[in-house]
């Protein structure tokens, strides 16, 4: 019995030094090597709008430095957007907030499912003015983590003309901008071209203005 | 989305051959780290601090007696402080966790497991994710890997009761292993964009939206050892599909190479440790062959039954040849970290995740409890193989006796019934079913996903599922519990009454467990073993909803 005692004892003081050691020191030197070595990434790849009267534009680029003027998100994240001067992210489970994230968790023969693409599909076609049948896949389901601010150069291309008329440019200008927040070589063999709408709708701003 | 099979067979040849250079060597360190008469200056004022004595051999019931010990310790200390977190420091205005949230939550992270039944970002501040949560990672996986050399440790000596210590095996398995690895993991993928702060940032969005705050945290230094130790407990609710754990396809293929990146190591250790590399690479090649042709299955069985379309729980930037492996390898490992919503893959897809589980996760395992979950499934292969050939069956000089076989026996019994029986009660009680919404077999398999997740100490989930209800909180945590140390308690057991044994000299007649013959048999026996026990319930689940629909 005290044998044992004494384990629970061992086991409490070793579970103390361990909390001290990767509880507080790991993560504490894992944040300072990443204000070291990459501290845009590290605080989250806030993307600025070019503080007023400065001349540069806001564009994609993340940059980590404080008091560059106001922060307008991260490039990493979809935001919510109404209007049609706006390219739109992919469906949210959780509206976009990145206070939470979340995926529906539907199953792939569920009717709640079926029922919200069919939904969607609608709702985009009427936004776009096109065939319901032309808008692909990933503009009318939900991404795993609902902050996902890509989608796929097909629903970009889908959403330029509409976009372009909005902020009175030409559709080769918006063609450009989406060229330019496109995912690299490299990244599309990978996974798949991926079009973030986040910089590109911060780019789109900056061009109108 | 479609499957890109270039990109795909791309990222699995990467994967091979960076594990292919890499698993000698680092399994030549796991080896030295275990085998080694020298203790580090840091490792002297542990064992001070911690009041241990680090020469103390301890057999095998003593070290069963400090898993145990830790473990409860573990786990209280993981309860009382998340129930306490409205008064402590860095909860970020959180309350303290409901009661059956903090109990189940305990247990997930103190057994490896690291299910999830509460959303991170509306429960945890920074101090209990990273002085308690992420502590876990690391200590959970340390005790697998404990145990897998205990094991090994009885196998190689002989005629003694000494398994090691407990304590000494857990601070080099911390110190000289996972926190190097991790460090330089996670400051890599801090680099790739994960995110590593304390203190989120308003903003305004483009849209002109004000109040938004971009969240913040100490995740890359909780990602990489979520990763590494084969934990696999999000930071955020969407895991590694969350664009601050994993923003892009190259962090996606870097975890997953942290996660394979210990177990496919140990089998080279244990080789080293036996005396005899042949015996590594035996057990490696079976857990390779597992994975590559669980993985090439579960490409095709997404793309093939992509229905509508790929699309739903998917991120865009990772697509469908970064989401099958990550799939794949978190439901091979004791992981279960997700990139991609489990829950609406096709039936068939999710199916298969769930038979990768099935197998007791060893190909490769997760850290420690895949190999010696291989080495149980090597010592039936030796028996079975014995009965044919009408020999006492050994193991690497060791007679597998009537004793040997019970525990072996009741190690591959233990997982199933609680999986089964979890399944069975869960379903046969209308308010516990009703936590599956789902209709039909989909419902069936989320119940199914969760005890067999649980039981496995996976810890990857069908989203659908609510499982903070008092009811199934306790019984995954039941599941989780016994399904980490009941196997825990007979791999001991195991290992000491080998070591006490005679070692016996090889003769003609001995069957030997290294060749294509052995390693083939081996994967006969594991796959045969899994069909037998689980295909019934895969047919009522995702086999019923793949094949009907």
């Amino acid at each position: 019995m005290t044998s044992y005692l004494r384990q629970l004892l061992t086991a409490a003081r070793f579970l103390l030094l361990a909390t001290l050691v990767l509880g507080l020191a790991y993560p504490v030197v894992v944040f300072g090597l990443g204000q070291v070595l990459a501290p845009a990434q590290a605080n989250g790849s806030i993307i600025r709008e070019a503080a007023p009267g400065s001349g540069a534009s806001g564009t994609g680029a993340s940059d980590g430095a404080a008091g560059a003027g106001t922060a307008v998100g991260s490039s990493l994240l979809a935001q919510p957007v109404e209007g049609h001067e706006f390219f739109y992210p992919r469906p949210s489970a959780v509206a976009w907030d990145p206070a939470s994230s979340s995926a529906s968790n539907l199953g792939p023969n569920s009717p709640a499912l079926a029922e919200a693409i069919d939904a969607s599909r609608a709702e985009v076609a009427a936004r776009e003015n096109v065939d319901p049948a032309a808008v692909p896949i990933d503009a009318v389901t939900a991404s795993g983590s609902g902050l996902d601010p890509d989608i796929s150069p097909a629903y970009a291309a889908l959403q330029a003309p509409r976009v372009a008329k909005a902020n009175g440019l030409s559709e080769a200008q918006v063609n450009e901008l989406i060229a330019h927040n496109t995912s690299g070589p490299l990244e599309s063999f990978l996974s798949q071209p991926a079009v973030n709408t986040t910089t590109l709708n911060l780019a789109l701003a900056a061009l109108a203005k | 989305m479609d499957l890109n099979v270039l990109s795909f067979a791309t990222q699995v040849g990467i994967l091979l051959v960076l594990l292919a250079v890499l698993h000698q060597p680092l399994g030549a360190y796991l080896a030295r780290t275990f085998t080694s008469h020298r203790d580090l200056a840091a490792e002297r004022g542990f064992y001070r601090l911690a009041g241990v004595d680090p020469t103390a051999d301890q057999r095998w019931t003593i070290y069963l007696r400090s898993v145990i010990a830790f473990t409860i310790v573990s786990i209280l200390a993981l309860y009382l402080l998340q129930r306490l977190q409205g008064i402590l420091p860095f909860n970020q205005g959180m309350a303290g966790v409901d009661p059956w949230v903090a109990m189940n939550t305990a247990v997930s992270f103190a057994t490896n497991t690291n299910w999830q039944t509460y959303a991170p970002e509306a429960t945890l501040g920074f101090g209990v994710q990273m002085l308690l949560l992420a502590v876990q990672n690391f200590l959970s996986a340390a005790v697998g890997i404990a145990v897998a050399v205990a094991l090994i440790r009885g196998i190689t000596r002989s005629q003694t009761s000494g398994l090691g210590n407990f304590w000494v095996d857990m601070t080099r398995t911390v110190l000289r292993v996972l926190l190097p690895i991790s460090v330089v993991g996670a400051v890599l993928l801090v680099v790739g964009g994960v995110v590593q702060n304390f203190s989120g940032t308003p903003i305004t969005t483009i849209a002109g939206q004000l109040g938004q705050t971009v969240p913040g945290g100490p995740v890359a230094s909780q990602e990489a050892i979520k990763l590494l130790g084969t934990n696999g407990g999000g930071y955020f609710n969407a895991n590694s599909a969350h664009p601050f754990e994993n923003p892009n396809a190259f962090t996606s293929l870097f975890e997953v190479f942290l996660i394979l990146l210990i177990p496919s190591a140990l089998p080279a250790a244990y080789g080293r440790m036996v005396g005899d590399k042949r015996q590594g690479y035996t057990v490696l090649t079976v857990m390779a062959a597992f994975w590559l042709i669980s993985t090439t299955l579960m490409a095709w069985a997404t793309a093939a039954g992509a229905g509508v379309g790929l699309g739903e729980g998917f991120e865009q930037r990772l697509g469908v040849a970064p989401s099958s492996i990550f799939a794949t390898a978190t439901t091979l490992t004791s992981t279960g970290a997700v990139n991609v919503a489990h829950d609406s893959l096709p039936p068939l897809a999710g199916g298969l995740l769930m038979l990768n589980m099935m197998t007791g996760e060893v190909a490769p395992g997760g850290v420690g409890s895949g190999l010696y979950g291989m080495l149980v499934l090597a010592i039936i292969t030796v028996f079975i193989a014995g009965l044919m050939v009408g020999r006492t069956p050994e193991f690497l000089g060791k007679k597998i006796g009537a004793k040997e076989m019970k525990l072996v026996a009741l190690y591959i019994l233990v997982t199933p019934a609680l999986v089964l029986a979890g399944t069975a009660v869960t379903v046969a009680i209308p308010d516990l079913a009703a936590a599956a919404p789902a209709a039909g077999p989909h419902g069936f398999s989320e119940i199914l996903y969760a005890f067999t997740s649980a039981a496995n100490n996976n810890g990857s989930a069908f989203g659908g599922i609510t499982s903070s209800g008092p009811g199934l909180a306790t019984l995954l945590a039941l599941a989780m519990l016994l399904g980490r140390m009941l196997p825990i308690v007979l791999v001991l057991a195991l290992a000491g009454s080998l070591a006490q044994q005679r070692k016996i000299p090889v003769t003609a007649g001995t069957v030997h467990t290294h060749g294509p013959l052995f390693a083939t048999m081996l994967g006969g026996v594991s796959l045969i073993l899994t069909a037998l026990t689980y295909f019934p319930a895969l047919a009522l689940g995702p086999a019923a909803e793949g094949l009907v629909k």
